[in-house]
């Protein structure tokens, strides 16, 4: 045996009387490195432009340094903050009551928070989980330097608020720039004073909310694009080429249009003075006090949305459908199937791959749409990605924003696990 | 040796060009309101200094330039932002400080400091005008016309759809002065829990029936439409609509929340001193006052108070038309700048999670 292992290794070798499989690994690797080489420019886009921004994004859901550390925009320079304090709450554990050195470490802290002109962030970071609290600081750092001994009678003096048992909790969560508080307020829950978790009172309670129906009319607008999808692609890739050429044309003008002019065109069709509430009362259909409100709410966000991502259902469709072999059903109808069995049990099966590639696409974008819901979606019609718009543009509370995007990313991942899971992924066909 | 010339002659018109065009990048809000700056301060400093300005507009310029200094990457060198977001992103070191001894004085000589009307210099900005949110109907659409603040709120009696901003300021004012408040008392009572739940439960008495807005254009819009009937606005939008574009519009002064908009320049602007001379002219007398000729908002310095005149068609008197005028400031508010720049975050929380359930 070992015999003959030596013959073999002994009979491939190269002319050069190089062994043939280093030769070949030796050939290989600098195939494969051409080949690395000409993926290179699209590893280093995706990198740079995907997985870069992306885990930029994860990491300031779990870190913000506006209560640790100052940058002046002019230098770029970073400067530690709230030193003394950081100092204080590490050196006594949580649910000290602060004393005296406490004050007085946050009044030299003031005083330096004066200096490098960053009240207001400092304030700002504390305001996300206890609101009505940056003007403690702005109005304290303004009198910080005229503060004197003892600090404690003198800050809340300034305002009673200092003493605030909830701001001290804050204020120690904040001193690590590390925190897991913005994914609870992304979920509707805040710490407690003695640091359980509860959920924050009703009237601020919108994430939560927000996200299921998110799902819901998410899966809600995949199924009204498959049911209308399905006919339209079977008869696409069943009609004579030169009729569902012509039909190809229809679904894929709208893909090519603007999203906007199409998102505007719904507004102008179904808004309460528009061409179909007009059109109805014109036919006495309804009294011109009764206009139908199809706009500014859920339906109007639906109905856009169907719309605007039906070509993504129908392309995939269509695509397996073209090569599904008529004679399949003719044998089986001839076999005596109803026409109802024949396409449950020969035709649509084939059909599957299509369906879910086409469901994948339409539920994703779904998921994440923005501009259309922010356009006619009104109060009720909102989705998550237009609470994350606002805390990105508005609120400006970044952290808070990639919390609620990394749960909705999570979510997505969870759902596709589970597609690949009950359908599998292999059995996805995009084109 | 064609192709280097060719190079060179590029290569020399860029750094001509780099040296001759000094330009500066103005951020507004869009619509009436860009024109009657582009008017009276964008196109008068062009042809004074040879410096070109590029008008960019946003829902609020406020929110993007954070971003932009945040992000260091910043593309605006003046904006014009409200009160509340001026102290704000000055508190925050996002702004550049504006020194108030280059702004000209008044023809009569009174310093900058003196002629501007309080509150209206900042330690990073500078007041260019008063404006106001006041709420307008179509008259084509309402059978009896509302006349005052809590006729907004009464959809019993006045029928029909509401357009209101969406944001918690201002609409939450609004709703209490809607409900009897009167204005000297709206930030006590906003203050409390209490007020704030009053002011929810005024919104809820007409929620099915508001449309949102968030762009400045959109309110006279909705009104012409008929998709509203009536509608919180920015008057001098509705003034345009109503003046320049003969809709039948009217404003009601009752219950009118005054604020300024203020000039600020964002800490690392690439123009930081056109920026600079482009506030100090566009916020001299003449000027302030010519941009009253072009939209209904008021002057920040006294001094141009006498020289508004007529509007750009020659014959509407813009005096009756200011926020300002005596006849409009009635029942007026004064916009509380200290009040939302800390209850800013709270508010719009609510507000949000009010929208959404």
């Amino acid at each position: 045996m070992s015999d003959a292992s030596a013959q073999s290794k002994q009979l491939l070798t190269t002319v050069d009387g190089k062994p043939l499989k280093a030769a070949l690994a030796h050939a290989q690797s600098r195939a494969k490195r051409k080949a690395f080489f000409l993926v290179l420019p699209l590893l280093a886009f995706i990198l740079l432009t995907f997985v870069f921004p992306i885990g930029q994004m994860l990491y300031k859901s779990i870190n913000n340094e506006g209560f640790t550390q100052t940058e002046d925009f002019d230098t770029n320079i970073k400067t530690p903050i709230m030193t003394n304090l950081k100092a204080w709450f590490d050196a006594n554990p949580a649910g000290t009551e602060p004393n005296e050195a406490a004050f007085a470490a946050l009044a030299a802290d003031l005083v330096v928070l004066k200096e490098l002109k960053a009240p207001g962030q400092a304030g700002t970071r504390i305001n996300y989980e206890l609101s009505g609290s940056r003007s403690l600081f702005t109005k304290a750092a303004r009198k910080a330097d005229k503060l004197e001994a003892p600090f404690k009678e003198a800050l809340i003096e300034l305002d009673e608020d200092w003493a605030d048992p909830a701001l001290w909790q804050v204020m120690r969560g904040a001193s690590s720039s590390f925190t897991s508080n913005f994914y609870l307020a992304a979920l509707d829950r805040e710490r407690a004073y003695d640091g359980s978790i509860q959920m924050v009172n009703e009237n601020r309670q919108v994430y939560v909310t927000l996200f299921k129906r998110t799902l819901f009319l998410s899966l809600l607008i995949t199924f009204t694009t498959f049911v209308l999808a399905y006919p339209i692609a079977h008869l696409l890739a069943t009609l004579p080429l030169r009729y569902s050429n012509l039909l190809m044309i229809l679904v894929l003008l709208p893909f090519w249009t603007s999203l906007l002019v199409r998102t505007t065109s719904w507004m102008i069709l179904l808004q309460s003075q528009g061409v179909l509430n007009d059109a109805m009362v014109a036919m006495g259909l309804i009294s011109d006090e009764n206009r139908i409100q199809m706009m500014y709410n859920q339906t109007g966000t639906v109905i856009a949305m169907t719309h605007i991502l039906l070509p993504f259902m129908v392309l995939p469709l269509y695509s397996v459908m073209r090569p599904i072999n008529p004679s399949y059903v003719r044998a089986a109808r001839s076999l005596g199937a109803t026409s109802w069995t024949a396409f449950r049990r020969i035709y649509f099966p084939q059909t599957v791959p299509g369906i879910g590639a086409g469901a994948l696409l339409v539920f994703i974008l779904a998921v994440g749409y923005y501009i259309t819901p922010a356009l006619v979606g009104g109060a009720d019609g909102q989705l998550i990605s237009n609470l994350i718009a606002f805390h990105m543009q508005k609120s400006l509370n970044w952290s808070l924003a990639a919390a609620l995007a990394a749960l909705l990313l999570f979510g997505i991942l969870i759902l596709y696990w589970l597609y690949d899971r009950l359908v599998g992924i292999d059995n996805l066909k995009l084109g | 040796m064609k192709l280097k010339s060719i190079l060179m002659a590029t290569a020399l018109t860029g750094v001509a060009a780099a040296a001759s065009a000094q330009e500066v990048t103005v951020m507004s809000w869009g619509g009436a309101y860009t024109k009657s700056q582009v008017e009276a301060y964008q196109k008068p400093f062009t042809a004074m200094t040879g410096i070109k300005v590029n008008s960019v507009d946003s829902d609020n310029p406020a929110t993007p330039i954070k971003a932009q200094v945040e992000a260091g990457n910043v593309t605006v060198d003046v904006a014009d932002v409200e009160f509340s977001d001026a102290v704000r992103l000055c508190d925050e070191g996002l702004l550049e400080p504006i020194d108030v001894s280059m702004l000209p004085a008044a023809p009569d000589g009174t310093a900058a400091a003196d002629d501007f009307i309080d509150g209206a210099l900042q330690d990073c900005a500078v007041a260019n005008i008063v404006w106001s949110t006041v709420f307008a109907y179509n008259k084509d659409n309402n059978p009896t016309a509302p006349d005052s603040i809590d006729d907004f709120f009464n959809t019993t009696d006045f029928p029909g759809k509401r357009g209101l901003r969406k944001s918690a300021k201002a609409t939450l004012e609004m709703a209490l002065m809607g409900d009897g408040v009167p204005a000297g008392e709206v930030y006590d009572i906003l203050d409390t829990d209490e007020g704030v739940d009053r002011a929810f439960a005024v919104l809820d008495k007409i929620k099915a029936d508001i449309v949102w807005w968030e762009a400045g254009a959109q309110p006279p819009q909705l009104l012409a439409d008929g998709e509203v009937v009536m509608s919180t606005a920015y008057n001098g939008r509705i003034f345009n609509a109503a003046v320049a574009e003969g809709q039948p519009l009217e404003v009601i002064w009752d219950g009118q929340i005054l604020d300024f908009d203020l000039f600020v320049v964002p800490k690392g602007a690439p123009n930081k001193d056109a920026a600079m001379k482009f506030i100090a002219f566009s916020t001299d007398t003449q000027r302030l006052a010519d941009q009253a000729s072009w939209i209904s908002y008021g002057p920040a310095r006294k001094s141009s108070g006498a020289l508004v005149g007529k509007y750009s068609d020659g014959k509407t008197d813009m005096a009756p038309h200011m926020p300002t005028a005596a006849a409009n400031l009635g029942n007026a508010l004064v916009n509380n700048f200290e009040f939302w720049v800390d209850k800013d975050a709270e508010l719009n929380e609510r507000f949000n999670a009010w929208l959404a359930n």
